[in-house]
């Protein structure tokens, strides 16, 4: 590995333009992606301990069921916490949060769509049938595209509908019922 | 080697069934490596429900077709329009993509294809031949040894990985402990189930997959939109003439050497394979200058380099179970929907499988020089497809093929929740591979680890007594230590920068 000197100079000189003026489009110090993940693997590497405490633990030589993820569990409160406290040192050693997060906001109402296209699928299929459980599904995910009209997200679920059984139900054979409860 | 498995093998490969199936892999492979918004490990992840309707080999060959056909795919875009459809492609582009405003758009595709073939042969044969003694070391292995190869696993395939390591350590053991739900395997006990009946049998692997790194990627891509120049080039003059032949001989004989070895390494070898040929052609040639301008060299070594790499890194998983990285990790879900347990006794218990996936890759690479160089320009039509409408028919196949694990709703719920888990993990900056890897190999590490307790009647340190165990994890230490270190660090991030 000759070329490191070269490859480590040249990211050192990247970081040091680029660190003076990311200081005014930051918008905080914190960087919120580490503390936020941070205290989300602290709360469930603690939730996943806690509930392990309930169950038998046994020693070494006879694990109970509860041992192996109680110790896995206090492990990720310990990288959880690594998490933000390495954000924080190198916070108040730099003065700023490292750049690069945030891609912007998120899409609330795309997003629903998707997944309340999932959940009512899961909630259809079985009582409807396969055909009306995905006209619903694709519709509302369809909905969810950028420049998509009600209109042509019908007919993207009318076509990917028909695809779809053809593909699933002719050609592999899977045992779906496509209409359930209505004559079919 | 055992001529007779050869032979074995290539009769497999050859039976019209799995020729099929083969080809069926490869052709959806590069359709998706050109597809920008959908990868080799959604794509996989989608289609395990279904194959649990076919025979193991076969669908073993096609869902292995899909991951390197997908690595054609990738460059195919990657020269054509800049645009990378899969990681590994990134460096082709640098050098690709200026050979094609150039006019020598066929002359890269060609260097591509060839070096890819070349490279998937050579990488094919070390494969057959250090897989079955390697498997037979690991026959010996106690679950001390198991315990400690697994930990080195897991810890290897985040050194490799970009970003924070606390974060890929904390998602490793995230996944190992989603891993921990359902019965516990040695008393029965319900662990973390709150009574639900449906997780008796433990999260499920596929909606996992499904929803981390397909539909999480969706609600990603929703934010941000994806963006697709509608400017193709012609595509003309696919023949290499000797000059070019004798430029692209020795950087693609280094590049698939340099391949086969990363490719073994767990995560993300074969992404780093493609660099860091590429950093040594650039280094060697005698003219560095013309790298990034359009070198021939540049396209032919990456290349070459990535789909060895891809060959190889099916070595810990056929020989150890261990997988290298999410696909790998989805192949083991593939194996085990077939009845399958990976490890080293495949190769002895199911000589039908190993070696005809083995012949059924070299098979399959010739498929997609045939497939990529002559159609080229119908793989490049697949751009048009608008993503308007290609991620409702994501979302339409991963519930149903979820759904039809069992018809049970459950399955399609979990879709959602771990959508969104994943989504915002992956928005805190914290990649989902190292999860599913975690995910996967949880119960293994919980299995071994009490076994050997029990054999060394509770004393923990026959993890460091027994030396094969140490080794590995001294090994594991020394790469966490190396992806800390500073001066590596940053070679890795510039390394790695380009990705994203």
């Amino acid at each position: 590995m000759t070329g490191q000197p070269t490859a480590a100079g040249g990211s050192a000189g990247a970081t040091a333009s680029a660190d003076p003026p990311a200081g005014p489009a930051a918008t905080s110090r914190w960087s919120r992606d580490d503390l936020l993940s941070g205290a989300i693997f602290i709360a469930i590497g603690a939730a996943f301990a806690l509930t392990s405490a309930s169950y038998e633990l046994g020693s070494l030589l006879k694990m109970g069921p509860g041992y192996f993820p109680m110790v896995l569990g206090i492990i990720l409160v310990a990288f959880g916490t690594a998490i933000v406290l390495t954000s924080v040192i190198g916070t108040l050693r730099r003065g700023s949060h490292p750049v690069g997060e945030s891609e912007g906001g998120i899409p609330w109402v795309r997003g629903a769509l998707v997944l309340a296209a999932i959940m009512l699928f899961g909630f259809l299929v079985a009582p409807v049938g396969l055909v009306p459980a995905l006209l619903v599904a694709t519709f509302l995910s369809a909905l969810a595209g950028h420049g998509t009209s009600p209109k042509g997200a019908a007919v993207i679920a009318v076509g990917l509908t028909v695809m779809c059984v053809v593909i699933f139900v002719v050609v592999l054979q899977l045992k779906l019922p496509l209409f359930v409860g209505m004559g079919g | 080697m055992d001529f007779s498995n050869i032979l074995l093998g290539i009769q497999t490969a050859l039976t019209p069934t799995n020729l099929l199936f083969c080809l069926i892999g490869c052709a959806l492979g590069t359709a998706i490596g050109v597809l920008p918004g959908i990868g080799p490990t959604a794509t996989i992840a989608l289609l395990l429900p279904i194959t649990f309707n076919f025979d193991p080999v076969s669908s073993i060959i096609m869902l292995a077709g899909i991951y390197y056909g997908a690595q054609y795919g990738g460059s195919t875009t990657a020269i054509l329009l800049n645009l990378p459809g899969e990681t590994s492609a990134a460096v082709t582009a640098i050098d690709g993509y200026q050979m094609a405003r150039l006019g020598r758009a066929g002359q890269a595709l060609a260097t591509a294809a060839l070096g890819s073939f070349f490279a998937g042969t050579v990488a094919t044969v070390v494969l057959a031949v250090f897989a079955p003694p390697l498997a037979e070391a690991a026959l010996k292995f106690g679950p001390a040894e198991y315990f400690s190869l697994v930990v080195l696993g897991l810890v290897a395939s985040i050194a490799l990985a970009s970003g924070s390591m606390w974060k890929a350590l904390a998602m490793i053991v995230l996944g190992l402990l989603l891993g921990m739900v359902g019965q516990d395997v040695e008393t029965g006990f319900p662990r973390f189930t709150f009574g639900a009946r449906e997780l008796y049998g433990g999260l499920n692997f596929v909606s996992l997959a499904v929803g981390m790194f397909g539909i999480a990627e969706i609600l990603r891509n929703l934010q941000t939109g994806i963006h697709r120049p509608s400017m193709v080039r012609e595509v003309k003059n696919l023949r290499l003439g000797r000059k070019e032949l004798r430029q692209i001989t020795p950087p693609v004989l280094r590049g698939t050497v340099m391949g086969s070895l990363l490719g073994i390494l767990p995560g993300g070898g074969h992404v780093l394979a493609s660099f860091t040929s590429y950093s040594m052609e650039k280094r060697l040639s005698k003219h560095p200058e013309e790298f990034g301008k359009g070198a021939i060299e540049g396209v032919a070594a990456p290349e070459s380099a990535n789909n060895a790499a891809a060959q190889t890194s099916f070595i810990p998983l056929l020989t150890l179970g261990l997988p290298a990285h999410p696909v790998m990790a989805l192949l083991i879900g593939a194996f085990i929907i077939q009845g399958i347990t990976p490890g080293p006794n495949v190769i002895n218990d199911e000589p039908v499988l190993f070696w005809g996936l083995i012949a059924s890759m070299w098979v399959g690479n010739l498929m997609l020089v045939l497939l990529n160089l002559p159609l080229i320009g119908l793989w490049v039509k697949l751009l048009s497809i608008p993503y308007r409408i290609l991620f409702p028919a994501i979302i339409a196949f991963s519930t149903i093929g979820c759904y039809s694990l069992g018809l049970n709703a459950y399955h399609v719920f979990a879709i959602a929740f771990f959508a969104v888990l994943g989504y915002v993990l992956i928005r805190l900056g914290c990649e989902p591979a190292p999860l599913l890897l975690g995910f996967v190999l949880g119960p293994l590490l919980e299995e071994n680890f009490r076994r050997a307790m029990t054999i060394s009647k509770g004393d923990p340190t026959v993890l460091l007594t027994r030396p094969i165990s140490l080794t590995m994890l001294v090994i594991a230490a020394l790469a966490l230590f190396i992806s800390v270190a500073p001066a590596i660090r940053k070679k890795r991030d510039v390394v790695f920068a380009e990705e994203d």
